[in-house]
């Protein structure tokens, strides 16, 4: 295997260490990691839009525990950039009150597991302001959070909730899979008139770098972007696993399967037409995800190919996910983790069928 | 190093339960307008109040919360903000409301469970009635470093019952305001109920004022049924929250001398008793014979008074009662700025279903 991504395989690299800041031009292009590629956007953004404001715990002196805001406050100011008391609740709820007046916060929560006194403010107000003002007020505000296991991170740091999210009317929930999605989703969702979760896959947070051109150009939310185009089967994931999608492409492609890979990106609202359009190209589908298996998105996936494409489907779809059990501590996550191998044995599986 | 504080509480009150006067009055207590529009506005208040409950009970609005009693507090909350000002207010807040533009027939249609009623589109940057306790707290916190960052010298008044404060989101936003030197006035309405639960087992604290002691922001007591003193506190601290962009806490003594809303029954954990002294010491009779005692009010200016603000409550019902459905869409349709295309086949169901409720099919 090349790549250091595999579920049995931490990252060699330390999520908290500080991003290596020589970040060499090339042609214009900024070599950059993921947390790097959403500094750089939050740079971009910041410098563009002056109503752009940081906040969240550790964000601003700091730079945030990942370094995912750093030199914020150094560019633009602790009125800009603000470290906020340690009250996630409060960094939701003082978001919603900037946003309802022409203010774009853009809040981190430092680990999604800690998100849940932020849902209240998040749930109840910024995923609802627009429809229950009757468009007078809105909340156009950006929720940051890292999510997912692989780091060995200490408990409720590993978790993947991010069905919960997709479940509420009136937000977007997105998630990079790389560092140049990360940059083009996340102007995209900072510049969104509506509330956006941006989920980010901290397992490879510094798993891959890629030449981004800091342009400002921004990818369309709502879409999912195929990787990679095949015929005999197509494969739906999104954030880190789509690293372990992309081994397992290559190796059946390697053995003349060609698979479809697509990264769903935007989870809610799901961009169906381009599963489904797949799907009546292959005819066959698995779905992957980090997320319990029972009530994740991969059940919405499959119960809308089963409304939409049950004539185009020549075998059952399946899902691979997580356990659905509590998220393992440290020693046996990556026992939880999907593999790339349980990704291949689905995908044998559907290919087998019929 | 930051040693041990001593504290106390001040109380403020000017009138007691029979208007009379306990201290000499404030000077701006000289514009006789503004001591009128107090009455006034507590009394339309309460015939809202009566209209709104006679609706529900008559089967023409939804579930409506009562704010009889408590009408001092949130009319000098509108009389004392400057219309650039924002409120964030709780869901006994409808007189200030009223004041800050928003029509009556607005809040019949909010609680007739019409989502128009919080476009409330006169007061176009206050946030709508809350109803998740304390939430509209730290979004109140929210407002006013928007508004210290956008450098304007407006102020964020919000509010809250006693309920709240035992609520983390209340000590949150409370702390934030003491931290940042936010803008911003909170103002607990201590009608001395949440729902069932009296006062006494929401806290041990003596008050809920020095609750600001813990977060290093000024706290005071009002009489919250003598309109001077909560006109005199609010005004004071909308003033210090301008000049200075200091925060302060007021707590507003007062009663529920309702049902908690209309789909409650207060007789089956609160003594009857209790509730008959309370009424002895709330806000319209006590101004009323502040006014009479100051010689700036009679019995035929309280006869025409009742008479228009009948009228003004009654029209706002016929409004109200008239007013065009919307289209079932609508539903759907504010969600999102624009529209996610994974919506249109629902909305487009949506279409269908209310051309068929129309059918009659």
């Amino acid at each position: 295997m090349t790549s250091n991504l595999s579920a049995n395989d931490t990252p060699k690299v330390d999520p908290l260490k500080p991003a290596d800041s020589s970040t060499a031009t090339r042609e214009g292009m900024t070599k950059c990691v993921l947390v790097e590629a959403i500094n750089l956007a939050l740079h971009h953004e910041m410098a563009r839009d002056p109503t752009v404001v940081i906040l969240g715990e550790d964000v601003a002196t700091n730079g945030g525990v990942f370094r995912a805001t750093l030199d914020l406050k150094q560019a633009f100011g602790s009125e800009r950039v603000l470290d906020t008391p340690l009250a996630e609740g409060l960094i939701a709820g003082l978001s919603v009150g900037m946003a309802t007046q022409g203010l774009k916060p853009v809040a981190e929560i430092q680990f999604m597991g800690f998100m849940f006194a932020a849902l209240e403010q998040i749930i109840c107000h910024a995923a609802r302001m627009r429809n229950r003002t009757r468009g007078r007020l809105t909340c156009p505000l950006v929720v940051r959070m890292p999510f997912g296991g692989g780091i060995h991170a200490p408990e409720h740091h590993s978790e993947s909730t991010e069905a919960l999210l997709a479940h509420i009317p009136g937000l977007r929930v997105v998630i990079p899979s790389s560092a140049t999605r990360a940059y083009g989703l996340l102007l995209a969702a900072i510049r969104d008139p509506d509330p956006v979760i941006f989920l980010e896959p901290k397992r490879i947070y510094r798993a891959q770098t890629q030449h981004i051109c800091d342009d400002g150009q921004a990818l369309p939310l709502d879409t999912c972007f195929t990787l990679r185009e095949g015929e005999d089967i197509t494969l739906v994931s999104w954030g880190a696993l789509i690293s372990e999608c992309t081994q397992v492409v290559d190796q059946l492609s390697a053995q003349g399967i060609a698979v479809e890979l697509i990264d769903v990106a935007t989870v809610s609202p799901i961009d169906m037409n381009t599963i489904l359009q797949s799907v009546a190209k292959t005819g066959r589908c698995v779905i992957a995800h980090e997320a319990p298996k029972t009530g994740g998105i991969g059940g919405e996936i499959a119960a809308q190919l089963a409304e939409y494409a049950l004539l185009d489907l020549e075998a059952p779809v399946l899902r691979v996910g997580g356990y659905d059990t509590v998220m393992p501590y440290a020693k046996k996550e990556a026992l939880y983790l999907p593999s790339a191998a349980d990704i291949k044995a689905a995908i044998e599986r559907v290919l087998a069928f019929g | 190093m930051r040693g041990r504080q001593q504290f106390s509480i001040r109380l403020l009150q000017y009138l007691d339960p029979q208007g009379k006067l306990d201290l000499p009055l404030p000077e701006w207590t000289s514009n006789t307008i503004l001591l009128l529009a107090i009455y006034e506005n507590m009394v339309l208040a309460r015939l809202l109040d009566q209209k709104a409950i006679a609706l529900q009970r008559t089967g023409q609005m939804g579930t409506y919360p009562s704010i009889l009693g408590q009408e001092a507090i949130s009319v000098c909350i509108g009389l004392a903000m400057a219309k650039h000002d924002v409120l964030v207010p709780y869901y006994r807040d409808t007189p200030a409301q009223i004041i800050r533009g928003i029509s009556l027939a607005e809040i019949f249609m909010y609680w007739g469970g019409d989502e128009r009623g919080g476009n409330l589109n006169t007061a176009s940057r206050d946030l709508p009635t809350c109803v998740p306790i304390a939430t509209q707290l730290t979004q109140a916190a929210g407002v006013a470093v928007a508004l210290k960052i956008k450098g304007e010298d407006s102020v964020v008044v919000t509010t809250c019952g006693d309920g709240a404060t035992s609520k983390g989101d209340f000590m949150e936003a409370l702390n934030l305001a003491g931290v940042w030197d936010l803008p911003i006035v909170f103002v607990i309405n201590n009608n001395r109920w949440a729902i069932s639960v009296p006062l006494e087992q929401q806290t041990r604290a003596a008050t809920l004022a020095q609750k600001a002691i813990a977060a290093g922001i000024e706290g005071i007591q009002v009489d919250g049924n003598d309109p001077i003193a909560v006109y005199d506190a609010i005004h004071q601290a909308i003033e210090r929250a301008r000049k200075d962009k200091q925060p302060t806490l007021i707590e507003a003594l007062s009663y529920r001398l309702s049902d908690h809303t209309t789909a409650d029954d207060a007789s089956r954990y609160r003594d009857a008793d209790e509730l008959k002294a309370h009424w002895q010491e709330e806000p319209i009779l006590r101004f009323q014979q502040f006014l009479h005692q100051q010689g700036l009010w009679n019995a035929g200016q309280e006869k025409a008074l009742q008479q228009q603000c009948l009228q003004v409550v009654d029209t706002a019902v016929d409004e109200y009662l008239s007013v065009d459905a919307e289209p079932a869409t609508a539903i759907i349709d504010y969600l999102h700025a624009f529209l996610p295309y994974t919506l249109e086949p629902q909305r487009v169901g949506l279409q269908g279903k209310e051309a068929s409720a129309l059918r009659g099919d």
